[in-house]
Parts: C-alpha cells; structure tokens; sequence
C-alpha cells in the first residue's frame, strides 16, 4: 500500500519533469550558457517554498504518516570535497544533458537510449565505491 | 479547454512548487527526496557485494518504486498528453546549436524539443561515448557528493546546508566547464 503511495508521488515527479521541461537536453545546454531564466525559476522557487517546509517540519517535529520522525541526513563541512565532487558531477551533467530525476522520466518519454546513460551512472557508482579511501573528502 | 491544459507546458514557477509538493508528499510519507541513491541500490541489487551497496528494503524499496512512477509520468506527460510545440529555447541558444550542426528544433524527429536523435542513436559509437561518459561522471560525481540535484540542489538548499550549496556551485563550475570548454569539441 505504502509502495503504491510512493508509485503516485513517482507519477506526480515524472509530470513535473515532463511538463516542466527540465528533462529537456537543450534546456540543459540554454541553462549552462546562462542564456534563460527557465531552470533557475524551477529550482528557485522550489528552493523558496522548500525552506518554509523544511523550516516547519524541523520546528513542529514532524511526524511521517505512520508516525516516524523525518530527519534530513546532515554533511560534515568539508569544502574541497563538495566542490570537488559538485564539479564532478556537473561535468556529466552537462555532458549527458540531464541530471539522475530526468534520465528515468525520459525513458519513460520513449527515450529509451537513455537506459545506457542509466547504465553508466550505475557503473560511475560502482567504481566511486572502489576507489572512494585515495579520494579527498 | 481540459485538452489543451492537458497538453500544455507548464510555467516555471509552477513547475518549481510542484517540486516543492513532491518535497513534502515525500517527507509526510518518512521519506526524503534524493534520486541518484538508486544507482547505489541497483549495484547491491545486481550483486555488488561491498556494504557500501547494501539494499534495505525498508530504507530503499520505495525509490524502486518512485523511480517506476517517474516513467509512468513521463509518459503519461509525454506520450499520451505531449505539448506538441517545440521547447521555447532562446534564439542565441539555437544560433550556437546551428554552429555545432544540431538544427533546432529538427535534431529533435519528436519535434518536442527535448533531445538531438543523433545522441540517442543505438548504432552510434559517438552516442554510446557520450551516454556511458556522461552517465559515469553523474553516478561517479553524485555518490562522491552525496547528492545530486534532488538531495543538494533541492533539499539541501531548502535545508539551507552550506555542505549543498558548495556542492551546487561545485554543480555549476563543472557544468559550465563541460559546456563552454569540452562540448563543443565533443558535440
């Protein structure tokens, strides 16, 4: 039952995507060129009303539906490390044009060469596990 | 009337609250919005033995199943009630993309805008290139930073997190790297 729940807000996030345009590869490349508000409106605002509902779900203690408190995993400051790995990350961002979310709603879109970009990431994963002891963090 | 809504893109700031909506759905239900985790979950479930991959059900079945209605939505936004139009892309944008040889929105036979068939070719060495690449520096980059743009660029700035917002400008140094300095040698 609790799956399915998920499976619906799934349905919501893969609309959103879609409609919103983020899965867009062009999109992508427009935002990186800093040449369109459009990205930087979705994440702005979502960021905007995210901070009053985070702020509200901290302070009012929160409790989930079956009664479980809610507590957002907090990173130790280390500012080599985010930068290094947010670079990282955004190389291949930029590279792939969308970032984890979309590639999932664009199979879905009928994308489905997208799966190999899924594929890699899976292996990009794989291999950070492997070497991650000789990586600054 | 309800068709063409159903059809119709929608304007950031909607699609921006919408985001915020899954934010709060998520949290009411104990869970907290962060996608690429899934590509740690699928080594562990194909096998990868490291504790690091380790798959509890409970903890990490439901993005299984998130991720599952993320393809449903797509298609239902994409398939069955596409915007048929075209995504508005700046002309300056489009002008760059001619340079490179991508005609816009042509590169797209969908005609929406959305991705170049060159890159989505299965008989394309240059499109498995760029996918696997691209794919392994988001997986590698993502599970280095703990996050990606769900869990920082989203949760984590709505957390107001220092630790989310370095890793977001680090984000952008990375993207606006690949854009303005590798793509267009790659592209």
């Amino acid at each position: 039952m609790k799956d399915l729940i998920f499976g619906a807000i799934g349905i919501l996030f893969g609309i959103t995507m879609t409609k919103s345009q983020a899965i867009s590869w062009f999109r992508i490349l427009e935002m990186f060129r800093l040449e369109s508000f459009h990205m930087f409106g979705i994440i702005g605002t979502a960021v905007l009303l995210g901070i009053p509902i985070v702020q509200w779900m901290k302070r009012s203690g929160m409790k989930s539906l079956d009664g479980q408190s809610v507590t957002i995993k907090i990173l130790p400051l280390r500012p080599l490390r985010h930068l290094l790995a947010g670079t990282v990350f955004g190389l291949g961002w930029a590279l792939a044009g969308a970032c984890p979310g979309p590639l999932f709603v664009l199979v879905g879109n009928g994308y489905a060469f997208v799966i190999v970009v899924i594929a890699g990431a899976v292996l990009g994963t794989w291999c950070y596990a492997k070497v991650r002891d000789w990586l600054p963090h | 009337m309800l068709n063409h809504f159903l059809h119709t893109s929608w304007h950031w700031s909607v699609s921006g609250a919408a985001i915020a909506l899954i934010l709060f759905l998520l949290a009411w239900n104990g869970k907290v919005f962060g996608v690429s985790t899934i590509f740690r979950n699928f080594c562990g479930l194909a096998g990868a033995r490291d504790s690091f991959f380790r798959f509890d059900y409970r903890e990490d079945g439901w993005r299984l199943f998130f991720l599952a209605g993320a393809m449903v939505g797509g298609f239902f936004a994409g398939i069955l009630f596409p915007d048929t139009r075209a995504v508005d892309l700046n002309p300056t944008t489009i002008a760059a993309l001619a340079d490179w040889g991508i005609a816009y929105p042509g590169a797209d036979s969908q005609g929406r805008g959305l991705f170049p068939d060159e890159l989505l070719r299965w008989n394309n060495l240059q499109a498995w290139l760029i996918a696997l690449g691209g794919g392994f520096l988001l997986g590698f980059g993502s599970r280095y930073a703990d996050g990606c743009t769900s869990g920082h660029a989203i949760t984590g700035l709505s957390h107001l997190q220092l630790p989310s917002l370095l890793t977001v400008i680090g984000f952008f140094i990375g993207g606006l790297l690949m854009t303005h300095f590798f793509l267009p040698y790659i592209l």
